[in-house]
């Protein structure tokens, strides 16, 4: 019997490393894959894409109650949420500096430089943090972190097209690494790296977020936004070879089907069941299109997810005959 | 081939009994792979030959049932921004000749009955696999009469017994239910079965896609045409590499022994329902035509089916929101009014905003064919006029007690237009971005 060929692409590019944390912190490589997720058969994939808990520095009382009493107590004390998150198998800890936002409490540099000082004492996984996602407030508290957190080469975002110079800036002297998020659009995830690049920020400490549609909101976007990514640099595109973040428990849990307890069909079933395999179905498919970090809210979706990228980072098995 | 290689093989004289006004306009479509090359009746039976092969489609398409069939395959992509996906995988769901009828009965109705509707579609589960796991052919066929009487759903038969198959098949065959499956062991019954009773057959093998192959020639040479394949992936550890290369070889290298649909068993791959709802995603993304799971939960389900739904939509073609009036958070005539386009990325965004700030509000949607704000304002689909027609169309007026909407910030520049075509109105400036909604009404909008 002739053996049949394998169908093995040749590719040029490869999705560029990023380490994150070291210096006596648990440290973390992602990226630096020769091939799409998982082809086994054709490339290397050195490093299984990685899951974050978001924890938040206030308690989001506006969260489902479902992820509220998952977590239980924890939600009023983000040291204690860290903790919990890394016990529960989280790679990395996704924290939000909510507090900072105009309409929350307005906090500045001091308190979020005193909760990322706690977080990193406490936890010794590599650390996200992201601002309130207003330009000048995240300009305040993130290089205030970027300060604190120096030599522990942490994640910080988000630089957006209208605002990235100064958070950049402080990436590259403190040696942390820098999240470029774009509106679900391959030329302008592009276009952001090639300004980060120019400003001297190396390729090793860019994570691109292409925005993450959920499941039924844009998911089908943002799925060949990260196919057309990964496509582009394996055929030997420098500038979107960057590992991709996606905040998909964020964008996944404020959408009806997750949010809504009374009034819905059903036909859409029991709610916190649902909401979670809203939130795991879309990691999943995002994974499957080439994400590398994964950002998570509800602790059983950690554990599903975890498992499922462990299962299939881990190579074959085959039915029994 | 491109359509100048085919149109070399065609008569030249324009006779237009192809349905098309010339030989090469055919070629050129023959070439997409959108009409089949028999339409031409001056075809030379060498050129016959030599264009049926090539313009085969490269995954064949294949039904299954007679009612509401399962009709997959007909794929041309290995990414669906490439074109698109066309035929959305079936998703069925097993049931073993070992459970009590009782319990058969009841999930036969759930599943057929379960249907739930999303941007105006309704998504429904496709059929059931019956499993033939008492071993016993009694039982096997009093079960299929049994789901046969209850549903009008696809059917697939599992047995690997030739002999019990043909007994199944002698009270099944009429719904054209796919045969699972001919293996190493048994192919030239099935094959025979298949021929005999004209249905749709599973080839599988799980030793390796060499040896798939083989094995679908054998069943292919028998005179088989109908081929669904089982490359036996169990779970997530080798299912996107094993359906990728089948994909590949399919579509790029044109390998017809292994162009067919191929079929998945998340159920047996799974510990929970959970992980096999996960599985089951994977496989309806890449690159599945029939997923068998076991378990009929809607909370699994729905997400399931919105995944495919997601997937298959056509890239060039977004999903577009129905125009309308769409209520947020439980809205009462003095909630704020905002209005928007029917593009469904713009509509999803937006109304996400508005759902999650927990403020009532409504959401007026305009038809401006699929175009986001600034497009479908720059191609004049969303202007004073379009808008103010939208707002008499829905009758806004008699459902709400106010006069004020809100328009996206990046058309500010028609307000005072805005404010002529609808007297008695005021126009507010909404933000840019739909991120910003709920802060602006918060801080922008007094009952």
């Amino acid at each position: 019997m002739s053996t049949l060929e394998a169908p093995v692409q040749k590719w040029v590019g490869k999705v560029h490393e990023i380490k994150l944390g070291g210096n006596g912190r648990k440290s973390i490589v992602i990226g630096g894959e020769t091939t799409l997720p998982f082809l086994h058969f054709e490339g290397a994939t050195p490093n299984r894409p990685v899951v974050a808990i978001e924890i938040q520095d206030r308690e989001p009382l506006d969260w489902s109650s479902h992820l509220l009493s998952a977590w239980g107590e924890v939600t009023k004390n983000p040291v204690a949420w860290a903790k919990k998150a890394a016990q529960y198998g989280a790679d990395i800890i996704t924290l939000r500096l909510r507090s900072a936002h105009p309409e929350q409490q307005n906090t500045g540099a001091e308190e979020a430089k005193k909760v990322v000082e706690k977080i990193l004492g406490a936890v010794g996984l590599p650390l996200i943090v992201l601002g309130p996602e207003v330009a000048e407030k995240d300009n305040e508290v993130l290089v205030a972190v970027s300060e604190v957190a120096r030599g522990q080469r942490i994640a910080l975002g988000n630089c957006i097209d209208k605002n990235y110079r100064t958070i950049a800036a402080s990436c590259l002297a403190n040696g942390h690494v820098a999240i470029a998020k774009t509106p679900n659009d391959v030329n302008l995830a592009k276009q952001l790296n090639i300004l980060l690049h120019e400003m001297g920020l190396p390729l090793d400490s860019i994570l691109n977020d292409p925005t993450s549609g959920p499941l039924g909101y844009g998911l089908e976007y943002t799925y060949s936004v990260i196919e057309r990514l990964r496509l582009a640099c394996l055929t030997g595109d420098e500038m979107t070879s960057a590992p991709i973040i996606c905040t998909v428990g964020e964008e996944s849990w404020r959408q009806k089907e997750s949010m809504v307890t009374e009034g819905v069909p059903s036909k859409w079933g029991a709610h916190e069941k649902r909401a979670i395999m809203w939130e795991a179905i879309t990691a999943t498919s995002l994974i499957s299109a080439g994400a590398n970090i994964i950002v998570l809210r509800h602790p059983k979706t950690l554990e599903l997810i975890k498992q499922q990228l462990l299962n299939t980072y881990q190579g074959r098995k085959t039915k029994k005959p | 081939m491109t359509g100048i290689e085919i149109y070399k093989h065609l008569p030249k004289t324009n006779c237009k009994k192809c349905g098309f006004p010339t030989c090469l306009a055919f070629a050129m479509k023959v070439a997409q792979k959108q009409v089949d090359i028999s339409l031409c009746p001056h075809l030379s039976e060498e050129s016959i030959v030599i264009l049926e092969a090539a313009s085969r489609p490269p995954i064949r398409l294949v039904s299954i049932g007679n009612h509401n069939k399962i009709e997959v395959g007909n794929e041309t992509v290995l990414f669906r921004h490439e074109k698109t996906f066309y035929n959305q995988p079936g998703l069925v769901v097993r049931i073993k000749d070992t459970e009590p009828l009782d319990y058969a009965i009841q999930l036969v109705n759930k599943v057929t009955n379960y249907s739930v509707d999303r941007v105006g579609l309704e998504l429904r589960l496709n059929g059931f696999a019956l499993a033939n796991e008492s071993s016993n052919a009694e039982k096997f066929c009093k079960l299929i009469k049994t789901v046969v009487d209850s549903t009008t759903l696809p059917l697939i038969l599992i047995s690997a017994e030739p002999a019990t198959m043909n007994l199944a098949l002698q009270g099944a065959a009429q719904d054209r239910p796919l045969i699972y499956a001919a293996t190493r062991d048994n192919w030239q019954d099935m094959a025979q079965l298949a021929l005999n009773y004209h249905c749709p057959l599973v080839v599988s093998e799980a030793q390796g896609l060499s040896q798939l192959a083989e094995l679908s020639k054998l069943v292919s040479q028998e005179g088989v045409e109908d081929i669904i394949l089982d490359p036996g992936v169990m779970d997530s550890s080798n299912s996107v590499d094993t359906l990728t290369q089948l994909r590949r070889l399919a579509i790029n290298k044109s390998y017809r022994p292994l162009g067919y649909p191929i079929i998945t068993f998340p159920c047996d791959g799974a510990s929970s329902v959970e992980e096999e709802a996960l599985l089951a995603a994977q496989h309806i993304a890449k690159y599945a035509g029939i997923v068998v799971i076991d378990h009929f939960s809607p909370e699994t389900i729905y997400p399931l089916l919105t995944l495919r739904l997601n997937i298959y939509t056509d890239p060039q073609k977004p999903i577009q929101v129905a125009a309308g009036l769409y209520p947020i958070n439980n809205p009462k005539d003095s909630s704020p009014l905002a209005v928007t386009t029917d593009f469904s990325l713009t509509y999803f965004s937006i109304a996400g905003e508005l759902q999650s700030s927990g403020l009532p509000s409504w959401l007026l949607v305009c038809d401006t064919g699929g175009l986001s704000v600034l497009t479908a304002w720059a191609a004049g689909k969303f202007n004073a006029t379009q808008i103010a027609k939208t707002v008499k169309q829905f009758d806004i007026s008699s459902t709400l007690n106010h006069r004020t909407i809100i328009i996206p910030g990046y058309v500010a520049i028609i307000k005072g237009e805005l404010e002529e075509e609808l007297p008695g109105w005021k126009v507010m400036v909404g933000p840019r971005e739909s991120m910003d909604i709920g802060r602006y009404l918060k801080q922008n909008w007094v009952n």
